[in-house]
């Protein structure tokens, strides 16, 4: 299977139906590869949501992929050049931190990801439930990109990657240190550099890297970069400063460090010429193409080197080097030499798991969802999560469901007339803490309303009940029922001060609204009942009243 | 009727008059300049709409207000007020009383009642913020007026409970202001509401809003800031702000965590969810490291910055910020410093060209690892690699302040700062480069280190380069492999930037200086001698074979063993570059030869004390000879000035006050000589040489008096008292001369007024100086100002000759530190023999590089001039961008000068010399006179070309060979 199978989404029926909108985070393969597919051939005409560099770059790689495999390979059953222009019609692209609204409830909004120009991380609203997807990202700046960056959206949930839950890095410096060390050296020996690179991302990135050394070391000697599809992607490169780091953003005014000064156009004849020089060529993992012609060209001089800057796949010309082997077999049965140096380097440009705890860190997430890592490594992540933000992780299997309870806010309309009656009762108002009122919640047509009892009863047509509580309180006390009254009286009055207690001539007290009386028992004359009653508004009240009464009256007091 | 109307437009004026009147006993009104409160009432009153309103008060404020009608103004803003309906008027009237009450001179007490009333009536908000602010510029005008402050406070407690965050704002910032610092005042006042402010902002850290808790804690490090002792409760409400939701909060909390824990270092908090206790200082240290990877990037710059003034905290956090444990698949990986460490302890040099070299190594537990920690771990790690460089540069100036206090620390964070050395942002760079220099004492470094320091050498950054060069100087270098290093890559730096010459050269003395013992096993291969073979002798004139030499001479001077090795070349050479590069290359014992240097080596032995005493005997000599016959006074001060010449030559510590001095005396000298009587009395033929000679004299002391005031940093008032009474003194002379000299009177007139309004001046400016100097000339002169202002002008030249030669020589005070202002200029060297072509009519850019020490404000004052051999001279100013500061006193300038002309028939030498502009204006505002006496006499003095008013040169100039060629056709 080339496609992810979409019948996972809908068992059957139309996707436009079953999706609100798609979302590409940004144009590696393993993100929008399938997206003509989908909605051409397998029918979507949703809205597909990317960001500005992402809809200017991701239909040259896929127009580049499709003619990989359509036009090298061979196969069919491909999406077509057109497919891909007709799926990128459907694109709106988006802005860092703009809020979208896909719909009346979904809202979306874009934030900065670093990992490779455009990538961007997705905040999906509905109400005051949110999630995050992260996509790839990167943590730690690079030298044409900066660090991916979240506000405290404190999301239900983030959904994050987690290519390397296991590692912690070393410094990026370092690493460039190196690179830029080795290949200075070549260069003033007189060797050839031949650094083979996938044609966007990290190519960039070291273009800056050696164009930047260059200018700085005052360097004369020539760097090629393999013409073709880098040249168009340049392009777009130069467009999106604002998507780029600091330094570059800064200095743009001058001069934009993609112009570059030294870095020219690769030509076939140019590997023949004497002295020293520095190529990049596609593809990175040396199984074909321009870098391989190069690699077998260069092979056997041993001023020479070569620098895979990535991952390499066991089978190819790169991992065999990588892995130490001096004699390769070219097709034809022809044995090469490797007598140049090979080195291996290392620039990655995935959140460490340093990184990813960052990120959690600053988004302050109910729960955390890991994906796009291996289930091992995901594991010990998971864990340390759980450990140390105390939040719930999960790290579903492909086709799992995962069911997480999020407390969502519902807003509820409050007529203004209440809210100032509530506010102006007890004490002044303390924002931060939540604060109990009184009032009707009505529930018609989809909305809700809080409003005061007498409006909900107008509005509803219906009459008022009275409800009042009454409860009966033994108290012994041998004396008469009004000096009973009377300390009961004085007693209520020492410890609610802040209510006004009164004596009615009737031989009753009233505390704001409830009525309290006492009669003798029937049988025992030395057990007086007070009679407590009062309205289920007063419940708070009336129930600390009864409690307060239940534990007697103080000895003491007459 | 008519009447009757009459009679009441009559009631109704008296009316008015009358209340004007009451108005005016019981407010006590004083009586002010009505026309500009009166004015605007009139105003005011016209005024029908608020907008209206409005534009006038805008109008009013554009204008100042004298002091003594503040308070009428006040009253009737005050006025207006009341009647006011609309809120922006109020507002505009509330912040007018609060500018009216910073007028200087107004005691604002009287307004104080007023303001405060207004407050109680208030609806508006905004206009509530603004008169509390109008209230805290009246109390911080009444410092010393503790009630009144005590009232202010109340006040803003009153209205703490607003609902208004822009009121509880001001309110807090009023508390924080004016709230009582002294505990006895806080007792006194404890009848009062304000008891405790502390506990009353403190309340305030939770308000609901942002701006009100940000205010809050500034106010309470505003109380911190006047002297209040917080208290330590204080400490975990603010840690609680930390993870505030705004990042002005946070950023402000951490300042308040900072200040805490540095007024109660020593204090032990619980750690949360343990039962462990900690330092204050250390839980502080830990919390701020925290900040340092805060999502906003103003907090982490404000965190980065203040972990640098932690000095107290303890070793192991200190170290920690430094941590960073690597795993890879929850493995343990060495970082690629730990890396080089060992490859160097285990003697193999880094081979870097294993894949798999970092390969992981042992499994980790899976329980050990912390990946987010909440103490100091890793916090420079992370600051260091931040994305935004404020946070960067900021981490490392932290950095700095703490390795400098710990010299454990600085030895581990050195892998950090080198590897800052290839930050992308030149700053930055350059900062860890200043860094490391600074800490250069407590290190030493690796040679792996110090090949990561010596990659930058290529930089074609010159700031960097030398900034680089600066910090190889003061290196410690561990190995001989190291010293070679270094000296290989200072050529190659030195073959791709020739113009880095002077600087690695002093870079190459201190290293050899420093490094003997390691330089020695170098010197064969160095000077290419061979055992049996006579090898063939250096080109002396290149610059790499003198850098070796200086390397070589400079270790060899403590290294005695050394010059056994130098083959015969090299002892001619050393002479001759002891010679011509006497600041590089130190005085050797040679064997063999005499001690080249016998004669220079005062100027290498400090022995301050006599040649300090020599200088002051000298002086007092000459002081205290006064009523010597004219002739040996003559001859005593030639003398004394040779003397003090040589001591300046051979003591540059002292060269600046010798030199001043001597120019001082030399002066003198003029003066006394152009004086004398046989001169005067000679015959009137004779006039015109004598004439010649006297005018030239007082030419040359006006401008050795510029001289005087402007080019020596250190010159203070007493100083510059002198230097002006020498002045008038010249100036005096000159108007004798001219008196002799011209027919007629008319002329004489003007040129008498002239003087006499500068004495005055001279006068009014050094009034405080005058009774120091009896006797003196000013001095006889004042006291007969009152006839000479009367007299005719002739009388006037009589009077002036006869005081000249009575008054006595003043004493000239030296004060503690006196720099002559020098400049060297570097490039162009005028040494070349190619001249510079151009085409006639356009521009050549000639760079030019300079050395400047002792200027003061460089970037105002020095100047380039272009001298062209048809006489014609240009004037350049730099950009104060072409100013770079290396070091106090020292200044480099880095420029290019545009030099054009119309078309020569042979290449020409041109001038180039750096000027120093003078104004004596700008310098006498700086001896704190009042400005105002000063514009009224500065119309008596040569009117100042956009504020310059006369160039001094200040270094030799340098001959450019030029050659402008005609265009083609």
């Amino acid at each position: 299977r080339r496609f992810p199978d979409f019948s996972y989404i809908t068992q059957n029926g139309r996707l436009t139906d079953f999706l609100d909108c798609v979302i590409i985070s940004h144009f590696h393969l393993d993100h929008c590869g399938a997206l003509p597919y989908f909605s051409e051939m397998v029918g979507y005409d949703g809205p597909i949501y990317m960001t500005h560099p992402t809809k200017a770059i991701c239909p040259i790689l896929l127009e580049d992929y499709r003619k990989i495999t359509v036009d090298k390979k061979g196969e069919t059953n491909f999406f077509t050049s057109q497919m891909i222009k007709d799926c990128m019609k459907k694109v709106v692209a988006v802005h860092l931190h703009q809020t979208v609204q896909v719909d009346e409830e979904l809202e979306i909004k874009a934030y900065y990801a670093g990992h490779v120009l455009g990538a961007a991380m997705f905040q999906i609203k509905v109400g005051c439930e949110s999630v995050v997807y992260t996509g790839d990202y990167n943590m730690t700046p690079d030298r044409h990109l900066g660090a991916a960056w979240l506000d405290k959206c404190r999301p239900d949930l983030l959904i994050t990657e987690s290519t390397y839950a296991t590692t912690i890095r070393d410094s990026k410096r370092c690493r460039e240190r190196d690179f830029l060390k080795k290949v200075h050296e070549t260069v003033e020996r007189g060797g050839k550099v031949l650094i083979p690179v996938f044609a966007l991302g990290r190519a960039q990135e070291l273009c800056i890297l050696l164009e930047t050394f260059w200018e700085r070391m005052n360097l004369k000697a020539p760097i090629y970069f393999s013409t073709g599809l880098t040249e168009k992607a340049n392009h777009y490169y130069k467009l999106f400063i604002t998507w780029t780091n600091q330094k570059i953003r800064k200095t743009f005014v001058q001069r934009n460090m993609f112009e570059f000064k030294h870095i020219k156009a690769f030509d076939r004849a140019f590997a023949d010429n004497p002295g020293p020089m520095v190529v990049f060529a596609t593809p990175g993992m040396l199984h074909a193409g321009q870098s391989l012609q190069i690699f077998r060209k260069w092979a056997g001089n041993e001023k020479n080197m070569v620098i895979m800057p990535g991952y390499c796949v066991q089978g190819t010309v790169g991992h065999k080097i990588l892995s130490g082997q001096r004699k390769l077999e070219m097709e034809g049965r022809q044995i090469l030499e490797v007598k140049m140096q090979v080195e291996y380097m290392s620039f990655s440009a995935h959140a460490d798991a340093k990184g990813i705890m960052q990120l959690i860190r600053q988004a302050e997430p109910r729960n955390v969802l890991l994906v796009h890592g291996e289930a091992k490594k995901m594991e010990f992540l998971k864990q340390k999560i759980e450990q140390e933000f105390h939040v719930s992780c999960f790290m579903p299997a492909n086709g799992e469901t995962t069911t997480i309870l999020t407390n969502p806010c519902i807003p509820v309309d409050i007529s203004l007339g209440l809210l100032k009656r509530e506010t102006a009762i007890g004490a002044a108002p303390d924002a931060k803490r939540p604060r109990l009122m009184h009032g009707t919640l009505l529930m018609k047509d989809n909305s809700f309303r809080l409003v005061s009892p007498e409006q909900a009863l107008k509005e509803l047509g219906l009459a008022e009940h009275q409800l009042r509580f009454t409860c009966r309180v033994h108290i012994q006390d041998p004396r008469k029922e009004h000096e009973t009254v009377l300390r009961v009286y004085n007693h209520l009055k020492g410890v609610l001060k802040d209510y006004s207690v009164q004596h009615l001539p009737d031989g009753s007290i009233t505390v704001e609204s409830i009525l309290i009386q006492a009669t003798a028992h029937s049988e025992d004359q030395g057990t007086k009942v007070l009679l407590v009653s009062w309205t289920y508004q007063d419940e708070e009240l009336g129930s600390y009243l009864t409690s307060l009464l239940k534990k007697g009256l103080p000895q003491g007091t007459p | 009727m008519a009447a009757h109307l009459k009679k009441r437009v009559y009631e109704e004026f008296t009316k008015v008059v009358q209340q004007q009147h009451e108005d005016l006993s019981t407010k006590k009104l004083r009586l002010t300049k009505p026309s500009k409160s009166a004015a605007l009432h009139v105003d005011l009153c016209k005024a029908t709409s608020p907008a209206d309103a409005l534009q006038y008060l805008l109008q009013f404020a554009r204008k100042p207000v004298e002091v003594e009608s503040v308070e009428g103004v006040v009253r009737i803003l005050l006025e207006h007020y009341y009647k006011e309906n609309d809120a922006s008027v109020r507002l505009k009237i509330a912040s007018l009383l609060g500018l009216l009450s910073k007028t200087a001179g107004f005691s604002p007490d009287c307004i104080m009642d007023d303001a405060i009333n207004t407050l109680q009536n208030e609806k508006s908000h905004q206009v509530l913020a603004q008169l509390l602010d109008t209230l805290l510029v009246i109390g911080t005008k009444l410092p010393d007026n503790p009630s009144v402050r005590m009232r202010l406070v109340e006040v803003a407690c009153k209205h703490l409970t607003d609902s208004s965050h822009g009121v509880r704002n001001k309110c807090l910032q009023l508390i924080g202001c004016l709230g009582p610092v002294e505990k006895g005042v806080a007792k006194e006042a404890e009848s009062q509401a304000a008891k405790d402010v502390q506990k009353i902002i403190g309340d305030h850290f939770n308000d609901q809003d942002p701006r009100v808790r940000t205010a809050a804690i500034k106010a309470m490090l505003q109380l911190h800031e006047r002297g209040l002792k917080l208290q330590q409760a204080i400490y975990s409400q603010a840690c609680k702000l930390l993870a505030d939701d705004y990042e002005q909060v946070r950023s402000a909390a951490v300042q308040l965590i900072w200040v805490l824990s540095q007024l109660y270092p020593e204090s032990i908090v619980p750690i949360p969810s343990s039962n462990e206790e900690i330092r204050l200082v250390d839980d502080a240290f830990g919390k701020i490291c925290h900040m340092v990877s805060d999502g906003s990037w103003v907090v982490r710059v404000q965190a980065a910055k203040l972990l640098g003034s932690m000095q107290q905290v303890s070793s192991h956090f200190l170290e920690q910020t430094l941590d960073k444990k690597l795993m890879s698949d929850l493995r343990r990986k060495r970082t690629a410093h730990e890396r080089a460490k060992e490859l160097y302890s285990s003697g193999e040099f880094s081979s870097g060209r294993k894949w798999g070299d970092d390969a992981p190594k042992e499994e980790i537990d899976t329980g050990a690892v912390n990946l987010i920690e909440s103490g100091a771990c890793g916090a420079f790690v992370h600051g260091l690699e931040d994305e935004m460089y404020e946070v960067r540069i900021a981490a490392v100036e932290a950095l700095c302040m703490l390795a400098q206090s710990s010299p454990s620390f600085a030895e581990k964070c050195l892998d950090f700062l080198v590897d800052m050395f290839n930050d992308e942002i030149e700053e930055v760079r350059l900062q860890s480069i200043h860094t490391m220099r600074k800490i250069s004492n407590n290190i030493t470094l690796r040679e792996d280190q110090l090949d990561t320091v010596l990659a930058v050498l290529e930089d074609s950054s010159r700031d960097i380069r030398e900034a680089l060069h600066e910090l190889l100087c003061c290196t410690n270098v561990s190995t001989k492999e190291g010293i070679h290093l270094a000296l290989v890559e200072l050529l190659k730096n030195l073959t791709k930037y020739p113009t880095d010459r002077e600087s690695i050269w002093k870079c190459l003395k201190f290293l050899g200086s420093r490094h003997p013992t390691l330089v020695l096993p170098l010197v064969p291969e160095l000077l290419s001698t061979h055992p049996f073979f006579d090898t063939p002798e250096p080109d002396m004139d290149d610059p790499a074979y003198i850098a070796v030499l200086v390397l070589i001479f400079n270790a060899a001077k403590s290294c005695p063993t050394m010059p056994a090795l130098f083959s015969d070349h090299t002892f001619r050479h050393y002479a001759y570059l002891r010679d011509s590069l006497s600041h590089l290359v130190p005085p050797l014992r040679l064997p063999g030869r005499k001690l080249v240097s016998s004669a220079v080596s005062p100027s290498i032995t400090p022995h301050e004390d006599p040649s300090q005493q020599f200088l002051h005997q000298s002086l007092e000599r000459v002081y205290s000879f006064q009523h010597l016959d004219p002739r040996g006074i003559q001859e005593l001060l030639e003398f004394t000035i040779r003397d003090l010449q040589r001591l300046g030559e051979l003591q540059s510590e002292l060269a600046g006050m010798a030199d001043f001095t001597a120019t001082y005396l030399q002066c003198q000298l003029l003066l006394i000589k152009a004086l004398q009587e046989k001169l005067w009395n000679v015959a009137a033929p004779l006039y015109l040489k004598q004439n010649a000679l006297a005018s030239a004299a007082a030419k040359q002391i006006l401008e050795e008096t510029y001289k005087m005031e402007f080019m020596y940093s250190g010159v203070e008032s007493r100083q510059v008292v002198i230097i002006h009474h020498m002045r008038l003194q010249a100036k005096a002379l000159q108007l004798i001369v001219t008196a002799r000299t011209t027919r007629g009177v008319e002329p004489l007139f003007g040129m008498c007024e002239k003087f006499l309004q500068e004495v005055d001046s001279f006068q009014r400016c050094f009034i405080s100086e005058l009774p120091h100097m009896q006797g003196s000339f000013v001095d006889k002169l004042l006291d007969l100002m009152p006839r000479l202002v009367t007299s005719k002008p002739s009388e006037v030249v009589k009077i002036l000759q006869a005081t000249l030669r009575q008054s006595t020589f003043l004493h000239l005070p030296l004060p503690e530190q006196l720099h002559r202002a020098t400049a060297n200029i570097i490039e162009p060297t005028g040494e070349s023999d190619n001249p510079l072509r151009f085409t006639s009519g356009l521009v050549v850019a000639l760079d030019v590089d300079a050395t400047l020490e002792h200027v003061q404000d460089p970037q105002g004052t020095v100047k380039v001039q272009v001298l062209y051999p048809d006489g014609q001279a240009q004037l350049i100013h730099p950009k104060p961008a072409d100013f770079r500061n290396p070091g106090p006193g020292r200044h480099r300038l880095i420029t290019q000068v545009y030099l054009s002309h119309t078309a020569w028939t042979e290449p020409c030498q041109i001038e180039v010399r750096l000027l120093l502009a003078y104004n004596s204006n700008r310098s006498k505002a700086s001896t704190r006179v009042p400005k105002s006496t000063w514009s009224e006499s500065l119309e008596a003095l040569p009117p100042p070309e956009n504020g310059i008013e006369g160039t001094i040169p200040f270094s030799k100039p340098v001959k450019v060979y030029i050659m402008p060629k005609p265009a083609r056709r």
